[in-house]
């Protein structure tokens, strides 16, 4: 097909993961107000970083076994 | 809602990496088939994800929370009732016959299996239907985003239509495909937190079944009603929708959700794309194990708006009233977006919801320039070209497409009934489809001059019904009662499931009727078309857990478990 689906996925949740969870770590108290406590961004963007960088490494694993 | 440089540069990384996959893939884009059909090499599990996400656009998001919000726990009788046995149905039974005759399209299957007429009337009916849906989406988008961003129209229309246009040009249907696959994982991160911070705001799960009793003690009816499924139906009136078990279990769970998930050519499109008919089978039997769990991510945010509104929540979150003092159940989204999320996570909501919105618009126009292109023009207009000419014609198609639903994104901002009026008439065209699908494939008598009596009956059918039915506290006119009122439904929902049980009734006896009393076709000529005159194929599936059967009784063991949970 030409591109694995799972480079575009990866690639994009891994940037916003990290977006995030940056984000969150600096921002920290203040924004956590609006979410009831609960520091959402700092949270949040790690799962989404574990979940791009999952999809990156089946899609490595792929390309290593088709070789 | 204050986007800040964080909310932007998450949007603008989704959209970078959106045209990214069109440019990388226009390369692999050399034939007809690639471009329309993805060459029919995708895998099975990517397949599903774009079955669901192609139906997955932001009306449905907005829609379904909405309707969480008004009718409660039963809306995902939507999901449990309504597509999850239609998409099992699909996969097993139905599949075999879209991907076995190789038909490229959905009217096209008609064509061989009934005749030239019922293929036109399908394929012309659903590339207008397809063009006016996508510019409705585009046209709920250029609105949510004035609201939330405080663009103006024709910014946001055009925008939004030049991404979609560029990534669908240079990638044709593997481009819309992945990029379905992108926003059924935007929907899911982007609004699951939505779901886990609303529910601490109302005080878990118990707070939540209090305030919801809270809500329905208000309203007059018993305390479960915003929590129960089946319970409430033993008559029309123990429920907010209005609906009692039968026209449930008939007019949505049969003959509405059949009609869509089976014959509707922009879900159907995902499968056929699929790498064998193995994974086109379990491409819609993938796509109903996540598709079963979405209540939880869109009807429930809804129950806890309402449950926030009434019974009051720890932030003091309220649904905004409209001019006329009714609640707007159509803000639980962008509401709770604005008050739960802090920037950063604000940017991934907006772009879980633009993106919803974007593939709503572009599933429908992939699925229009392959009807196009097979169904119209190589069908009437130029029988014989090389494929190189209709690769074009397609690329060409996808533009006009575009440019078509731009237009009808204007007409819907200039006069708003009119849309009102077109989905009217599509639900009349649609709801006979599944009793046409179901006689072709399960009985080689149906012939193609009863197929097309019946498709008129049923349609004739539904037009007079409305006609002649209006759901109570409704003026005459555009919902219902236009030639006399005979009868009163309790709700536009009910009416709208009667409608349709006798739209498939009368399209059913038709085309019984018309076919008994014509020649059928030579039986060499329905093999792969008909249940009865096709050889079993044996699954090429080794593992249990790949046989279309075995999956399919799984999936529907758990709707079953999920009804009996949320009974």
């Amino acid at each position: 097909m030409g591109l694995d689906i799972r480079i575009p996925v990866g690639a994009l949740f891994s940037l916003l993961g990290l977006l995030l969870a940056g984000y969150g770590l600096y921002g920290g108290a203040a924004l956590a107000q609006r979410s009831l406590g609960i520091n959402i961004d700092l949270g949040w963007g790690v799962v989404m970083t574990l979940f791009g960088a999952t999809m990156l490494l089946l899609a490595w694993r792929a390309r290593v076994r088709r070789r | 809602m204050h986007p800040k440089a964080i909310d932007w540069i998450i949007m603008g990384t989704y959209f970078a990496v959106v045209l990214g996959i069109g440019a990388a893939l226009k390369r692999s884009m050399r034939t007809s088939t690639d471009f329309f059909l993805s060459g029919r090499a995708m895998p099975a599990w990517i397949a599903g994800l774009a079955f669901i996400s192609a139906n997955l656009g932001a009306q449905e998001v907005i829609g379904m929370a909405a309707s969480g919000a008004k009718y409660g726990m039963a809306t995902s009788q939507f999901y449990w009732v309504g597509a999850i046995p239609a998409m099992v149905f699909l996969g097993v039974f139905m599949m075999p016959f879209y991907y076995g005759s190789r038909a490229r399209s959905v009217p096209e299957y008609l064509k061989l299996r009934f005749d030239e007429k019922t293929r036109g009337l399908n394929a012309i009916t659903f590339a207008v239907m397809t063009v006016f849906s996508s510019g409705i989406s585009l046209y709920a988008l250029a609105l949510l985003l004035r609201l939330l961003l405080g663009w103006d129209f024709n910014t946001s229309v055009s925008l939004s239509a030049l991404i979609v246009l560029v990534y669908i040009f240079l990638g044709g249907l593997t481009s819309a495909i992945y990029n379905e696959v992108l926003q059924f994982f935007l929907i899911v991160f982007g609004f699951a937190p939505l779901v886990l911070i609303g529910l601490k705001d109302v005080g878990g799960w118990q707070g939540l079944v209090a305030g919801l009793h809270t809500v329905a003690r208000a309203r007059g009816f018993a305390p479960d009603a915003w929590l129960s499924t089946w319970g409430v139906m033993g008559s029309p009136h123990e429920n907010p929708m209005g609906i009692d078990w039968f026209s449930m279990a008939m007019g949505l769970g049969f003959v509405l959700s059949f009609g869509y998930w089976c014959t509707d050519f922009l879900v159907v499109q995902r499968a056929l794309s699929a790498e064998s008919m193995d994974a086109a089978r379990r491409t819609p039997l993938i796509a109903a194990i996540p598709k079963m769990l979405f209540p939880f991510l869109v009807i429930l945010p809804g129950m806890i708006a309402i449950a926030a509104t009434v019974h009051g929540g720890a932030s003091g979150l309220t649904l905004p009233r409209q001019a006329d003092g009714h609640l707007n159940y159509n803000m639980v989204v962008p509401l709770m977006l604005g008050r739960y999320f802090p920037n950063g996570m604000l940017g991934l909501g907006l772009t879980a919801l633009m993106a919803s919105f974007m593939t709503g618009m572009a599933g429908n126009v992939t699925a229009f320039n392959t009807v196009w292109t097979y169904d119209i023009y190589q069908a009437y207009l130029r029988r014989e070209a090389s494929d190189a000419h209709y690769l074009t014609v397609g690329r060409v198609a996808t533009v006009v497409g575009i440019a078509l639903s731009v237009a009808a994104a204007y007409v819907t901002n200039r006069f708003n009934n009119i849309m009102d009026l077109l989905q009217l008439l599509f639900a009349f065209v649609n709801a006979p489809l599944f009793a046409t699908f179901l006689l072709g494939m399960f009985w080689k008598r149906a012939s193609g001059h009863g197929a097309f009596a019946g498709l008129l009956a049923g349609t004739a059918a539904a037009a007079v019904h409305h006609g002649l039915t209006l759901p109570a506290g409704a003026a005459p006119g555009i919902k219902g009662g236009w030639i006399a009122v005979m009868h009163l439904y309790p709700s536009p929902m009910a009416q709208n499931f009667w409608t349709a049980i006798y739209a498939f009734g009368a399209c059913f006896l038709v085309t019984v009727g018309v076919s008994l009393a014509t020649r059928p076709r030579p039986e060499r000529d329905l093999v792969g078309l008909v249940y009865s005159l096709t050889p079993r194929q044996p699954t090429g599936a080794t593992r249990w857990y790949r046989r279309p059967a075995v999956l399919g009784a799984c999936v529907l063991g758990a709707a079953v478990v999920l009804n009996l949970l949320f009974w």
